[in-house]
């Protein structure tokens, strides 16, 4: 079976004094079935990649099938089967959600009931409500259900849950899940490492128009950030040997001797270690806590940046 | 694949609701209902009384002191004056302001019985108020002089309501146009809608037809009620073929909104909108014989004048309103109405585009 999402070799240059090259021959393949997220700061060309992919911007060079068609030849046939979420419209605020989705809804050949779609994203109740009217949370779910109408195959999301609240958030995650268990796929791009690592099966991290790393979240971490870390604070000192370091358990240097940094590549195996050594040592452990590598922390491996503060090196 | 080409009824049909929605959110705008439908009655209805048919008001006529009480009484006998008494300087100072039409005083030449009459040249009234004393005085020395009859002008003058009326349709079906389409393309533009229905499988033709169609319902709605409460109040008619003067209407309003899309085909920002449609529509506004007549600018920009689409759909709005005259006479306005809705339509379609 084709790929959902096939694109090599991508690359977007904007003209301009200096030109700007917001893609950098970036390959993507998208198994169907799948929720893949395209991770990275802002301006790292997620939004270009991601709108080359849905057929609204061309690329300078590089080929895209979706669905293995292109968008040069079946248009037409690849708006009917897929749904997008851009990263911001502003849907009338005089129109009732009802209105609203009906309105999408006549654009496909082949649509859901409004009705049905409004009920997926559980707004029964605000069917009735202008736009206006709703939060941010519930005009998002809005924007999703217009982009679910037309019983899309395929999924674009960017950022869906920038600027949301919490609570917001997991809905929305909750229904990308829903519509995935049902066998669609999912494209989404985002900052937020929570979301990709909550959502999406594969990621790719990209930065500066070029992707960095791939795979599934829990891969990226390993290859990338592997290291969980322990720390240990002890009442007194235990001196500096109190614990025996091996291959899988590093110690990091102690600048207080009540203080101690440890690396680990499993943690299962190392804390019933620490806690035996400190028992040994005859010192009280005072608190113990332990930090398992995130995105975020692969992120800064290969960039030497944080993914939300862009431009600050280091 | 299912049948993916299932017929769709009316009502689910992307014309049928993207007309819907936006008459739906016309009406949910209130600000957007006055300034549609009651700023052009309010400024026509304005208008029309502060430049009402007056009843021929009579004149004022200062009769100074100083004249002899026999050619007093004399002049008082003339029509259509209202007399007053005062000194001459005070005569001569309300004559200045405007308080009098004109001054009798005795010709201090000539001697009491004989007397000079005082105008201002710059006022029509001062110089009708001299003509008619003079016919009163011929009259009143050769008593055989039968005065004229006034024959008045009957239905066939032209009232101010009457020639401000076509040209205040024309304001708004050029508003219409292009605030109508123009901006609300931009608007659709700047909030990114445009490029979420790009995102769908909805064509640009069906997208531009639906906002042909909710633009001429709400021309229909503006001119119907334009012209009713124009005949209710003022009694404004339409001399020529109704079915002709609706013709005219279709191909202005079609001129104008292929104006406006042409105006939104590129702008990305409001200020750039509100600029270009300025630019576009104060020239007209000025110079297209809406309140005026345009023949009132100097010959030089005349032919200049006349190739502006508003000058034409005036003008022949007017010739079939008022004075009852056929489409078939007015070629040249329709011509250049034609050509600009192609020329603007075509280029439109060329720069249009959707982000």
């Amino acid at each position: 079976m084709d790929a959902a999402i096939e694109c090599v070799d991508l690359i977007k240059t904007f003209p301009g004094k200096p030109p700007v090259e917001a893609v950098r021959g970036l390959s993507l393949s998208i198994k169907r079935g799948e929720c893949f997220g395209i991770l990275g700061p802002n301006g790292a060309g997620k939004t270009t990649t991601l709108e080359i992919l849905e057929g609204l911007q061309t690329p300078t060079s590089g080929t895209v099938r979706i669905l293995g068609k292109t968008w040069e030849s079946h248009a037409p046939w690849l708006r009917e089967k897929t749904g997008i979420s851009l990263q911001e419209t502003k849907l009338s605020e005089e129109l009732t959600v009802l209105e609203t989705v009906r309105l999408f809804s006549s654009f496909y050949q082949d649509s859901a009931d409004p009705n049905d779609v409004i009920a997926q994203v559980s707004l029964e109740s605000k069917a009735r409500s202008l736009i206006g009217k709703l939060s941010g949370g519930q005009k998002q779910r809005v924007a999703l259900a217009c982009a679910l109408v037309g019983k899309p195959e395929l999924l674009f999301l960017d950022e869906p849950t920038t600027g949301l609240d919490p609570q917001s958030r997991r809905q929305v995650w909750e229904l990308v899940q829903n519509y995935q268990d049902k066998g669609g796929t999912v494209l989404i791009t985002t900052h937020y490492m929570d979301e990709a690592e909550k959502l999406c099966g594969s990621l790719a991290i990209v930065d500066q128009g070029k992707i960095i790393a791939e795979g599934s979240p829990a891969q990226l971490i390993k290859s990338h950030a592997g290291q969980t870390r322990i720390e240990v604070d002890f009442d007194t000192p235990p001196g500096s040997n109190w614990i025996e370091t091996g291959l899988e358990l590093s110690q990091m240097e102690n600048l207080d001797p009540n203080h101690f940094v440890l690396h680990s590549s499993s943690l299962i195996e190392s804390l019933p270690k620490v806690l035996e050594a400190a028992k040994k040592s005859g010192k009280t452990i005072q608190a113990i806590r332990t930090h398992q590598p995130t995105l975020e922390d692969v992120f800064v491996a290969l960039t030497g940046r944080h993914l939300r503060d862009e431009g600050a090196s280091s | 694949m299912s049948e993916i080409s299932k017929k769709k009824s009316l009502f689910a049909s992307p014309l049928f609701q993207l007309v819907i929605t936006r008459l739906l959110e016309f009406i949910r705008e209130p600000q957007a209902v006055f300034w549609v439908y009651f700023f052009p009655l309010l400024m026509a209805f304005s208008l029309g009384i502060a430049f009402r048919e007056k009843p021929q008001e009579d004149l004022r006529l200062c009769i100074v002191q100083m004249v002899d009480e026999t050619t007093q009484q004399s002049l008082k006998q003339a029509n259509g004056f209202v007399f007053s008494s005062e000194s001459f300087e005070k005569g001569l100072d309300l004559l200045r302001r405007g308080r009098v039409d004109a001054v009798v005083d005795p010709d201090p030449q000539k001697g009491k019985s004989r007397i000079r009459i005082h105008t201002d040249p710059t006022r029509p009234e001062s110089a009708l108020a001299k003509a008619r004393l003079e016919a009163h005085l011929a009259r009143a020395n050769q008593p055989g002089l039968e005065p004229i009859p006034d024959v008045a002008l009957g239905l066939g003058g032209l009232r101010y309501i009457d020639f401000l009326i076509p040209g205040l349709l024309g304001i708004n079906l050029m508003g219409g146009g292009l605030w109508g389409v123009g901006y609300a393309l931009v608007d659709l533009r700047v909030r990114k809608l445009l490029k979420r229905f790009a995102a769908t499988p909805l064509r640009v033709r069906d997208l531009l037809i639906s906002l042909a169609i909710s633009r001429f319902i709400f021309t229909a709605g503006q001119v119907i009620i334009l012209l009713g409460a124009s005949w209710l109040v003022f009694g404004v008619e339409i001399r020529g073929s109704i079915l002709q003067f609706c013709l005219l209407i279709g191909l202005g309003g079609f001129c104008f909104l292929a104006l406006g899309l042409l105006v939104a085909s590129r702008a990305s920002k409001y200020e750039t909108v509100n600029g270009i449609m300025n630019l576009v529509m104060l020239p007209m506004y000025v110079f297209s014989g809406v309140f005026f007549s345009a023949e009132r600018f100097p010959e030089v920009i005349g032919p200049a004048i006349r190739l502006l689409p508003l000058t034409a759909l005036n003008d022949s709005l007017r010739a079939v309103m008022n004075d009852g005259r056929s489409i078939t006479t007015l070629g040249s306005e329709v011509l250049i109405l034609v050509l600009w809705t192609a020329g603007a339509l075509t280029l439109a379609i060329r720069l249009f585009r959707w982000r």
